[in-house]
């Protein structure tokens, strides 16, 4: 058994607050820079253009790249032999939304109350995702989430007989209401099977995979080829004024689901599609 | 093509803009969101002044991350202006003439920009860190208890804008994707 104090917890967050929201990951920077080379619509060259100088703005003068410094979604992976000590893990974590947030000069966007509102005033509290693993480690990730295209997102339980191509249809659908909202270039993330709630938390999964990467099981990885390049033919563009790159990325993860269901959530993020992560 | 504008945005240069042009944008504008604009929408409802004088104006739809030391703005992209349709035509309709944000707006927002002679100018949503550059003066104004929808008056220079949707209803959303793919098919 190892002894973590929840304090490094806090240091953690704080630090990948700050870095997360001004520096962007590499392969999502790849993916941008791809696109650009093979746009051939002139107005989306230039945003793509404008949108290459703003994260390397973001990155030599370290500030935000976008202005909606999101929620804080923190995902531990805690290795089953790990023992927090030195006070609450929830408390710590939020402390180091906080103080990463206030240190960062990072927008303060989480109201108290979903009906009543009310600014928090720190952006607190965290949205927290644990997860128990073998070892002795703990993973932490900082996904800050912009509520732009967070709005665009949906979830349906669909019946097994829509099949294949009631995911198609659904993803495509789901693209195409989200239009120019979600800030395009956009990446989506598919989360398929599980219950109502795991589906969801899947797709947002998904989209802290890198975009380099494919899904393991080769059916899965063909069809996030497939819809990446459909949902490209559909001409909404860079900002949706027209253009080929409407999505630089799309992730699927799955997991078993019931005999009756076949639940799909697709959580769409924008080019600006932020996460770090580090090992306690 | 490209067009240098200088507000206020009166309704003979509004007039003049067409949907699909990038202009750059010198002036004064403000700035408001949903909490901003709910407010605003209460005092006219009743008869008190707003926080600004809303002739010609134009609002931009952002909410700023604070500035560091030495920084004028932080970052200050525009944010999702379907949340402002609600509002959107009573502006207007006491002579706030531009709107700055991303995203699609209702028919009843775009049947007031006829009206009113509105202009709808898309700038690019993700790139705070760039637009923070083409603002050079920032003032807080009113509703300081908002943070950052806070009401503050800006003064930009050049800041790159693309008109979405002109004083005609003509809207790049739909031409400009129906354009490309006529291009592609």
């Amino acid at each position: 058994m190892r002894e973590i104090n929840v304090s490094q917890l806090t240091d953690v967050v704080e630090k990948l607050c700050i870095e997360a929201n001004q520096h962007l990951p590499g392969d999502v920077k790849d993916a941008i820079k791809k696109c650009r080379a093979c746009e051939d619509w002139e107005i989306a060259q230039g945003v793509l253009d404008k949108i290459i100088t703003n994260f390397e703005i973001a990155d030599e003068q370290c500030v935000p790249i976008c202005q909606d410094t999101g929620m804080a979604c923190v995902f531990l992976e805690i290795g089953q032999d790990v023992h927090f000590v030195g006070g609450d893990l929830t408390d710590a974590i939020n402390e180091g939304v906080r103080r990463g947030y206030d240190k960062g000069y990072l927008r303060k966007s989480v109201v108290k109350d979903p009906v009543r509102r009310g600014n928090t005033g720190d952006n607190t509290p965290a949205m927290i995702y644990t997860e128990i693993v073998p070892g002795e480690e703990v993973k932490v990730t900082v996904g800050p989430k912009g509520f732009g295209s967070e709005n665009m997102s949906a979830i349906r339980m669909f019946k097994p007989s829509a099949g294949l191509q009631g995911i198609k249809d659904f993803i495509i659908e789901t693209v195409e209401t989200a239009g120019p909202n979600p800030c395009p270039p956009m990446v989506v993330g598919v989360g398929i099977g599980g219950t109502f709630d795991k589906a969801a938390l899947l797709a947002k999964k998904a989209l802290m995979r890198p975009l380099d990467s494919k899904n393991p099981d080769p059916f899965y990885a063909d069809l996030e080829e497939e819809m990446l390049a459909k949902i490209n033919e559909l001409g909404i563009g860079p900002q949706g004024f027209g253009g080929k790159t409407t999505a630089i990325g799309l992730n699927i993860e799955t997991l078993p689901t019931h005999i009756a269901g076949m639940p799909c959530a697709i959580n769409i993020n924008c080019h600006v599609t932020r996460h770090k992560s580090e090992v306690i | 093509m490209e067009k240098h504008i200088t507000l206020p945005l009166t309704e003979e240069l509004a007039k003049s803009l067409k949907a699909g042009e990038t202009v750059y944008l010198t002036g004064t504008i403000y700035t408001s969101r949903d909490a901003g604009h709910k407010r605003m929408c209460e005092s006219l409802a009743k008869g008190e002044p707003l926080p600004f004088d809303p002739t010609d104006a134009t609002i931009y739809y952002v909410g700023p991350t604070p500035a560091k030391p030495g920084q004028v703005i932080g970052s200050a992209g525009p944010t999702t202006s379907g949340r402002m349709d609600a509002y959107a035509p009573t502006m207007m309709s006491v002579g706030a003439r531009g709107m700055i944000g991303k995203g699609a707006r209702l028919p009843e927002v775009v049947d007031a920009m006829k009206k009113y002679s509105g202009v709808y100018f898309g700038a690019i949503g993700g790139a705070g860190a760039l637009l923070a550059k083409c603002i050079k003066k920032c003032e807080l104004i009113a509703y300081e208890d908002l943070g950052a929808e806070a009401l503050r008056k800006l003064y930009v220079e050049d800041m790159p804008l693309v008109v979405i949707i002109d004083s005609e209803g003509n809207n790049l959303y739909e031409e400009g994707r129906a354009a490309y793919l006529k291009k592609n098919n």
